[in-house]
């Protein structure tokens, strides 16, 4: 870990309370626009640790979301009126946490399969993990079932969203620039060359979900605090989709490219707003035209492959 | 046991028609390696062509007579082998030596581009729409048994069309080079193969395949919009992983298997909200035994 990163992670969570701070002087919707945009910065540096970093292909991140959604909204829901105003951040953080733990105990055992499938199937099995969670989640009156759960604090604000993503990326790109992280470089190049050379395939492929799901849990969390309601159907296949879209338009493993990739895909629907109608229909022939023209990525300059 | 006859019957048209649809990913997956996405999609504009020629063709034919079905069906098939091999020439193709997660992406995008204009109000629009009659409909009834007339056509049309598809691959010319292309493209190219015309015919026969899915499930549905694809779409796509991707016959026995289940399941009181949770946790267990589906082979890496 070197100095460098450490300040940009200081000076990130320094710029996000302070622009926090003023937030009472943004329009609403812009300050919603850049919360989602937070919130989809954690999900794709994360998936980016799993499919970009280790070269797994994982289509359940929707799946780890919603563990941590869920949990931690029915956290606040029920410890939220015991607790007092002025602890009320202390308790943000300790659902927001304990969402994160119970998405990475989905990621473990998301991991395990991962051990023997490859490629598509593992894309399947991951897909199968994301919807199982989903049914679930759809069928439990616990967590209200089809209409999901209403009336959640919206606590979420500017300065946790982008201090947790600051948090994110500084976690995912320095673990990945450690020692201990070139195995996860190691893993994505060649598997069987890795494990020869003593290191583990199996252990780097479950670290790298357990991490990745954690911080999708962390993002599912603020996801659920931010909009205050959250149901089922916000967390199936398309949003895992979604996710992977600005992992690859991003450049794989690129961190940088993805954080943009994740910010302009946020944005994007958003100011095809006025053209309501064809708005997804430019969305879609966006992505068909960007991998047509630039499939290494959106924002990779050189074709050199990314460490 | 009735009931067990009854799910047993109503399973295996529904497989039947998975198994259609899944027909058409493993073909493409056998040529190209790669999992098209938008095949979903082609089976939704299967049924559409078919919802709106049904009303001309009826009028040639009288309604929902033999000759109007089997119209309706070989010019929706028709119709959709073009619309599949005009995707794959302005999509795929530009995108072939490129990895795989790129055109996989690609495939996402069209099959957004498909559903969202098909939304759009002055294309198909959001709403359900109920399907036409194509076929005369009889109830049989064997003691406490019932079944559609059109189930046993949907069977026996899948049978025939499985039995067509395998004498294609396995004992024609074009067969003989459609599995030469997947198993070494570059070789089968310097054989004199013409790969690009391959790649197009596999597309177009993979299309109209989901077209004829897609008629058959439009008639079990209780109507069509231009989102319908997409659960038939994502079960045909895992039949097609369960039989193990790429193969023939196995891409058939999935489709059943999942049409078994899915029956079977949602069924029984107090399942039928789990029934694909089911089906995915039946997946997953076996690929976690045969990780390259019930009928593929393994392969050995080699380093």
């Amino acid at each position: 870990m070197r100095g460098k990163e450490k300040i940009f992670l200081l000076l990130a969570i320094v710029a996000a309370i302070g622009v926090s701070l003023a937030s009472a002087a943004f329009n609403r919707y812009y300050l919603g626009i850049a919360i989602d945009c937070g919130i989809n910065v954690i999900l794709a540096v994360s998936l980016n640790l799993i499919n970009g970093h280790t070269g797994q292909f994982s289509l359940g991140h929707a799946g780890f979301m919603a563990v941590g959604g869920y949990f931690a909204a029915k956290l606040t829901l029920v410890f939220g009126p015991m607790v007092p105003a002025a602890a009320q951040p202390f308790l943000f953080a300790g659902t927001l946490l304990a969402g994160g733990i119970g998405a990475a105990l989905a990621g473990l055992a998301v991991g395990v399969p991962s051990l023997r499938l490859k490629g598509d199937y593992l894309a399947i099995v991951t897909l199968g993990f994301g919807e199982i969670i989903r049914v679930i989640f759809q069928t439990s009156d616990t967590f209200g079932a089809a209409t999901g759960l209403t009336g959640i604090p919206t606590l979420a604000s500017f300065a946790w969203t982008w201090g947790l993503a600051a948090v994110t990326v500084y976690v995912v790109a320095s673990l990945v620039n450690s020692t201990y992280g070139r195995g996860f470089i190691a893993v994505h190049d060649d598997e069987i060359a890795a494990g020869a050379m003593g290191i583990n395939p199996v252990r780097y492929k479950v670290t790298a979900f357990v991490i990745g799901a954690f911080f999708a849990g962390i993002a599912g969390g603020l996801y659920a605090h931010h909009k205050a309601v959250i149901s089922p159907g916000g967390f199936d296949f398309l949003k895992s989709i979604e996710i992977v879209v600005m992992v690859i338009l991003g450049g794989m493993g690129r961190t940088v490219g993805v954080i943009l990739a994740a910010i302009l895909l946020t944005i994007l629907p958003e100011l095809l707003r006025g053209v309501s109608e064809y708005r997804m229909i430019i969305y879609s022939l966006l992505i068909i035209l960007i991998m047509l023209t630039r499939p290494q990525g959106l924002f990779t300059l050189s074709k050199k492959k990314a460490a | 046991m009735d009931w067990f006859l009854q799910q047993l019957i109503n399973g295996l048209a529904l497989g039947a028609i998975y198994a259609l649809i899944a027909l058409g990913y493993t073909m493409v997956y056998g040529v190209l390696r790669f999992i098209n996405f938008a095949h979903a999609d082609v089976l939704m504009l299967g049924a559409f062509a078919a919802y709106y020629l049904a009303p001309a063709v009826a009028k040639v034919f009288g309604p929902a007579t033999v000759p109007t079905a089997l119209t309706v069906m070989v010019l929706s098939a028709a119709i959709c082998a073009v619309i599949g091999m005009l995707i794959e020439f302005l999509a795929y193709r530009p995108l072939r030596h490129r990895p795989r997660l790129t055109v996989l992406i690609t495939a996402i995008g069209v099959s957004l581009f498909i559903e969202y204009t098909g939304q759009h109000e002055k294309v198909f629009g959001a709403a359900t729409k109920a399907f036409p009659t194509l076929l005369p409909q009889k109830e049989i009834i064997v003691g406490a048994l019932r079944c559609s007339s059109n189930d046993l056509v949907v069977v026996g049309f899948t049978a025939v069309l499985l039995f067509a598809m395998w004498y294609i691959v396995q004992r024609t010319k074009v067969g003989m080079a459609m599995r030469a292309v997947s198993f070494n493209e570059q070789a089968a190219s310097l054989m004199g193969v013409n790969v690009n015309g391959i790649i197009s015919f596999t597309f177009a026969i993979g299309s109209a395949l989901a077209a004829i899915g897609g008629i058959f499930f439009a008639m079990r549905a209780p109507g069509i919009e231009p989102l319908m694809g997409v659960q038939p779409g994502l079960r045909a796509f895992i039949a097609a992983v369960l039989g193990g991707i790429g193969n023939l016959p196995g891409a058939a026995l999935g489709g059943v298997v999942l049409g078994l289940i899915e029956t079977f399941f949602g069924g029984m009181p107090g399942l039928s909200d789990y029934r694909d949770a089911i089906a995915f946790a039946l997946l997953i267990l076996i690929l976690l035994f045969r990780p390259a589906g019930l009928l593929g082979k393994m392969q050995m890496e080699k380093v």
